[in-house]
C-alpha cells in the first residue's frame, strides 16, 4: 500500500514535466531550482516565485521543480552543486545577502565564490531599523546615541544568526556613526524576522534590524515605526515615508540582493540563456507588481556585472567581519 | 454576530464543488502523507505547492487544499504510530506511548478510531478559538518573552518524569542525551559551530526528523532482524483486530480528558516559539499527572491516546493564529504556508483580517469542511488501516525500511541524512536494549535549542542578570507549576507507595 503511493505520488509531481525542446536559443530541458533551506524561507521564496512567473511568462516550458536542498546555511547545496552538479545546464541556485555573507566568512569550507558562475539578480531588500509605535526613541541618531552612551541599555532583535546579515546591517550603521567598539553593540538572535518583530511587540527588545518585506505587516497596522532604512535614497511607494539612514547624517548602507547562481561548469550558450531568462523575468511588468507587493527595491544587474558586485559585496562583508572579529 | 456572519460568507465561499473536491483531496493526501514515517505535515504542503502552482488556483483555493493537507497529516501521524510503534510526524510521538500498547491488547481499531475522534475534537475547539478568540490570542502571545518561554520548556522537561513510567534515572539520561543531541550546528547567539568536526552537513544541526525515524523505525527493523528465526515468534504477537469502535463508556471516560487537552494544546500551538510538539506532550504529561489514578498510563490507557491526539490537533489550528494576525510561523507547517500565502501576494499580518476577508474566512470555513470530512474518511478506514497489523512482520519490515530510507532522502536529498540516520537506528537499538525510553530524546533534541535560546536571550537582554527569568508574574507562575509537577510527585510516591499516586499530588494541594 505505501509502495503504490509512493509512487503515485512521485508520478504526480513529475507529471508535469514532459519531455521536449525547443530549436531557437537555450531552453532548460528540466529547469531545476535548488532552494538551499527549508521550504518557508526567502531562498524557497525567491526559486518558487521566479520558477511561477517564468511559466506563467513562457519565458520556460515546463514547471521549475524547486528542490530544498538546506544545511549549513546553504553550505550543503553550494558543496552539492560544486562537487556533483558541476555541468548541469538546467539548474540555478536561490542567492541572497546571506550567501555572500558566509562565503566572506568562510562558512562554507573549503568553498569560495569563484566556484560557481553568477546569472543575475531579482531585486534587493533594503535593511530597515525600526522601534515600537510608543518608543521615546526617535530617530536613528536617537538610538545609536543611547547605544553610545550606555550599550548595554538597547537590545537589538533580528532574524539571522550573529555574525549574520542583519547583525551585520546594525553594525554597519553604528560604524557609520563613529561606535568605535561594535562588538558591544547588544544583538539578539531570534529564529526568523516574524519572531524578532514579534519580541519589539511584547517589548523584549528596544530596536529591530531586519527587511522591508519583514517589516512591512506591522508598519501598515501601526505597531511600529521604521526610523531608518538603509538605502541610497528613499524607497518607492507605500514605502517613501522612511526616512533614510543617509538623510539623518548615518551613511550606512545595508541591501540584502537576491538572486541566483549556476554550476561552474555551466555551458556558456546555457549561462546566456539564463542570464536572458532572468533579465527578461526582471524587466517584465508582472515582477515589477511582485516587487512592489513585497517591499523590494530594483537590483538590476545580469552576467559580468552581477559577478563584480557579489565579489565587491564578499570583499566588503569581509573587512567588516574582520574589524568585529567574527572572522580573523 | 458580526463574526458569524463572516463566518456565513467564508462558507459561501468554501463551499464549491472546486473547493470541496479540492478539501477532499488534500484531506486524503494529508492522511497518507501523515502516516509515512519522514513525510510530515511540513514537508506534505511543500511538496503539493507546486500541484497548487500547476492547476492555477487562486489564493483561496489554494490555500484550501493546503491546509486540508496540514489537518489531514497531523490526523495521519497517529496511524503509524498506533500500529506500529513508528510516529508518522514528530507530534504523533506521544500517541506511541499508549497507542501502540493498545494495538498489542487487540484493540487497535478502538485506538485508531478513539484518536480519529479526539484530533476531531480537538482540531473543532481550536478552529471556534481561531474564529472567537483570534485578536485576543494575539495578546498571549506578546506576553511571551524569552524568559518566560524559557520557564514553559523548563515546564515540559521538568513533567517529563510521568511521561516513562519504568525508571526516573533513564528518562533524566535520555532527556540529556536528546540536549546534547541538540548543541550539534551553529550557535545562533554566538556563531560559532558547535560538535560539527567541520563537517558542513552538521552546521544546521540534527534535523529532528531523521532522528525520529532512525530512532523508532530503524531501531525496530533491527529488533526484528536480532529475533528473526522462527516465524512463529513474529507472528504470534499481533493477530487480534478486535473491534473497530470504541464502546461509548470509552469516549464517555475519555471526554474530559480530550476538553482538557484541547485547551492546553491550542495554548501551546498560538505561542509562536511553542508548536504542536509542545502541545501533545504538555496534553499528555498534564493529563497524566491528573487523571492516572491506577497508573496505567503507557500500558494502553484510552485517555493516553485522546490526550496527545487532542492536543495536538488543537495545537495545529491554534498556530494558525499567530501565523494569520502576526505573520510569525509557531511551526515548520506554518512556516510553509506562510510563504504560501506571501508568494500568493497576501501579507499576513495585523490587518489581514480587515484586508482579506474572503481569504481569512473561506480559510477558516474550509478548516471546519476538512475536519469534518476527515472524521467521516477516516471512521471507515480503520478496517482498512487495522490490516496492516495482518501483514506478517517479514513482510512489513522491509517495507518499513524502505519508506524509511525514501523519506529521509525524500525530504532532504542528502545521502549524509541518510547515514546520520543508520547512526540513530544503532542508538535506538542499543538504547531499547537497556531499557532506556527514546521519547525523552526526541523531546530533549526538539526543545533543546529553542530552550537554551531563550535562556540565552533573556540574560543578554537584561545584561547577565539571571534574575530576570522570574521577573515576571507570568514566568513566576510557570516556574510555580513546574516545581510542583517535579517535586511533589517524588516526595509524594516515596511517602505514600501505593496509596497515593503522582496524579493526586497536585490535586491534594488544591484541596
Amino acid at each position: 500500500m505505501f509502495k503504490s503511493t509512493r509512487l503515485t505520488l512521485v508520478a504526480l509531481l513529475f507529471s508535469a514535466s514532459a519531455l521536449t525542446a525547443t530549436a531557437e536559443g537555450f531552453s532548460p530541458e528540466n529547469p531545476e531550482c535548488i532552494a538551499p533551506a527549508n521550504p518557508g524561507g526567502g531562498w524557497d521564496f525567491t526559486c518558487r516565485q521566479v520558477g511561477k512567473s517564468m511559466q506563467d511568462q513562457g519565458l520556460i516550458e515546463k514547471t521549475m521543480q524547486v528542490v530544498n536542498l538546506a544545511g549549513g546555511g546553504g553550505g550543503v547545496a553550494f558543496a552539492e552543486v560544486v562537487n556533483k552538479r558541476n555541468d548541469d545546464n538546467d539548474l540555478i541556485v536561490a542567492a541572497s545577502a546571506a550567501t555572500s555573507t558566509r562565503l566572506a566568512q568562510g562558512a562554507y569550507p573549503g568553498n569560495n565564490m569563484n566556484e560557481v558562475r553568477w546569472l543575475a539578480s531579482i531585486g534587493a531588500d533594503y535593511g530597515v531599523i525600526a522601534v515600537a509605535a510608543n518608543s521615546e526613541i526617535a530617530d536613528l541618531t536617537g538610538l545609536l546615541d543611547a547605544m553610545k552612551n550606555d550599550p548595554t541599555s538597547i537590545s537589538i532583535a533580528g532574524g539571522s544568526a550573529v555574525g549574520g546579515w542583519d547583525h551585520l546591517k546594525v553594525l554597519i550603521a553604528a560604524n557609520a556613526y563613529g561606535i568605535e567598539d561594535v562588538r558591544s553593540v547588544k544583538y539578539i538572535a531570534f529564529d526568523g524576522g516574524g519572531e524578532a518583530v514579534t519580541q519589539l511587540l511584547a517589548g523584549s527588545v528596544q530596536a529591530f534590524t531586519g527587511d522591508v518585506s519583514e517589516a512591512k505587516g506591522f508598519v501598515e497596522s501601526g505597531d511600529i515605526r521604521v526610523i531608518a532604512v538603509l538605502a541610497p535614497e528613499r524607497l518607492d511607494g507605500e514605502f517613501a515615508d522612511f526616512p533614510t539612514a543617509r538623510e539623518q547624517g548615518v551613511d550606512a548602507i545595508g541591501a540584502n540582493w537576491r538572486g541566483f547562481y549556476a554550476p561552474g561548469g555551466m555551458s556558456d550558450e546555457a549561462y546566456e540563456g539564463w542570464v536572458e531568462k532572468i533579465g527578461a523575468l526582471y524587466a517584465s511588468d508582472a515582477w515589477k507588481e511582485v516587487m512592489a507587493t513585497n517591499g523590494m527595491a530594483p537590483l538590476d544587474l545580469q552576467g559580468a556585472a552581477f559577478q563584480e558586485f557579489v565579489a565587491n559585496s564578499v570583499a566588503q562583508i569581509e573587512s567588516i567581519s574582520r574589524e568585529i572579529g567574527i572572522i580573523q | 454576530m458580526e463574526t458569524l456572519s463572516s463566518l456565513a460568507d467564508g462558507f459561501a465561499i468554501a463551499l464549491t464543488w472546486q473547493n470541496i473536491g479540492l478539501a477532499l483531496l488534500g484531506c486524503f493526501l494529508g492522511t497518507i502523507m501523515g502516516a509515512l514515517p519522514g513525510l510530515g505535515p511540513s514537508n506534505g504542503v511543500a511538496i503539493l505547492i507546486p500541484l497548487a502552482f500547476t492547476l492555477g488556483l487562486a489564493a483561496t483555493p489554494s490555500l484550501i487544499l493546503l491546509t486540508s493537507v496540514y489537518y489531514g497529516a497531523m490526523y495521519g501521524g497517529r496511524i503509524s504510530s498506533i500500529l506500529l510503534n513508528i510516529p508518522g510526524d514528530e507530534p504523533a510521538m506521544m500517541t506511541c506511548l499508549d497507542g501502540y500498547p493498545m494495538a498489542k491488547k487487540g484493540m487497535a481499531g478502538e485506538a485508531l478510531s478513539l484518536s480519529g475522534i479526539s484530533s476531531f475534537v480537538g482540531a473543532f475547539f481550536a478552529t471556534w478559538g481561531l474564529i472567537l478568540l483570534a485578536p485576543q490570542l494575539v495578546k498571549i502571545a506578546l506576553l511571551f518573552g524569552p524568559a518566560e518561554y524559557f520557564a514553559l520548556f523548563a515546564l515540559a522537561f521538568m513533567t517529563l518524569g510521568g511521561v516513562s513510567s519504568t525508571n526516573q534515572a533513564k528518562s533524566a539520561f535520555a532527556a540529556a542525551l536528546g540536549l546534547g543531541f541538540a548543541m550539534i550546528g551553529v550557535d545562533t547567539q554566538t556563531g560559532v559551530p558547535r560538535f560539527t568536526f567541520g563537517e558542513v552537513h552538521l552546521y544546521d544541526g540534527l534535523d529532528f526528523l531523521v532522528a525520529i525515524v532512525g530512532l523508532f523505525a530503524l531501531s525496530e527493523v533491527f529488533i526484528f532482524l536480532e529475533n528473526r528465526h522462527g516465524e512463529a515468534s513474529a507472528k504470534g504477537k499481533t493477530i487480534v483486530i478486535g473491534r473497530l469502535t470504541p464502546p461509548l463508556s470509552m469516549l464517555k471516560a475519555c471526554t474530559p480528558t480530550m476538553l482538557r487537552s484541547s485547551f492546553v494544546g491550542f495554548i501551546a500551538g498560538v505561542l509562536p516559539g511553542a508548536g504542536a510538539s509542545l502541545g501533545s506532550f504538555l496534553s499528555y504529561s498534564l493529563e497524566k499527572r491528573m487523571v492516572d489514578k491506577d497508573g496505567t498510563f503507557g500500558t494502553g490507557d484510552p485517555r493516553g491516546v485522546a490526550a496527545p491526539e487532542a492536543g495536538n490537533n488543537a495545537a495545529a489550528g491554534g498556530a494558525l493564529v499567530p501565523m494569520l494576525a502576526l505573520g510569525v510561523p509557531g511551526s515548520g507547517t506554518t512556516a510553509v504556508l506562510l510563504a504560501v500565502l506571501l508568494s500568493l501576494n497576501i501579507t499576513p499580518g495585523p490587518l489581514l483580517f480587515a484586508n482579506n476577508p474572503d481569504v481569512v474566512w473561506g480559510l477558516i470555513a474550509a478548516l471546519f469542511i476538512a475536519n469534518f470530512m476527515l472524521l467521516a474518511l477516516n471512521i471507515p478506514m480503520v478496517g482498512i488501516f487495522t490490516r496492516l497489523l495482518l501483514v506478517p512482520p517479514r513482510v512489513l519490515m522491509p517495507i518499513v525500511a524502505m519508506v524509511s530510507f525514501v523519506g529521509i532522502y525524500g525530504i532532504s536529498g542528502s545521502s549524509f541524512d541518510l547515514l546520520v540516520m543508520i547512526g540513530f537506528g544503532l542508538l535506538g537499538w542499543v538504547l531499547r536494549k537497556f531499557d532506556v525510553p527514546l521519547v525523552p530524546i526526541i523531546l530533549g533534541t526538539l526543545l533543546g535549542n529553542a530552550m537554551e535560546n531563550n535562556l540565552r536571550r533573556a540574560i543578554t537582554i537584561d545584561n547577565g542578570n539571571w534574575w530576570t527569568l522570574i521577573d515576571s508574574p507570568l514566568a513566576i507562575g510557570l516556574w510555580v507549576v513546574a516545581i510542583i509537577g517535579f517535586i511533589l510527585p517524588l516526595f509524594f510516591a516515596r511517602k505514600v507507595k501505593s496509596g497515593m499516586q503522582r496524579g493526586d499530588a497536585e490535586g491534594s494541594i488544591k484541596d
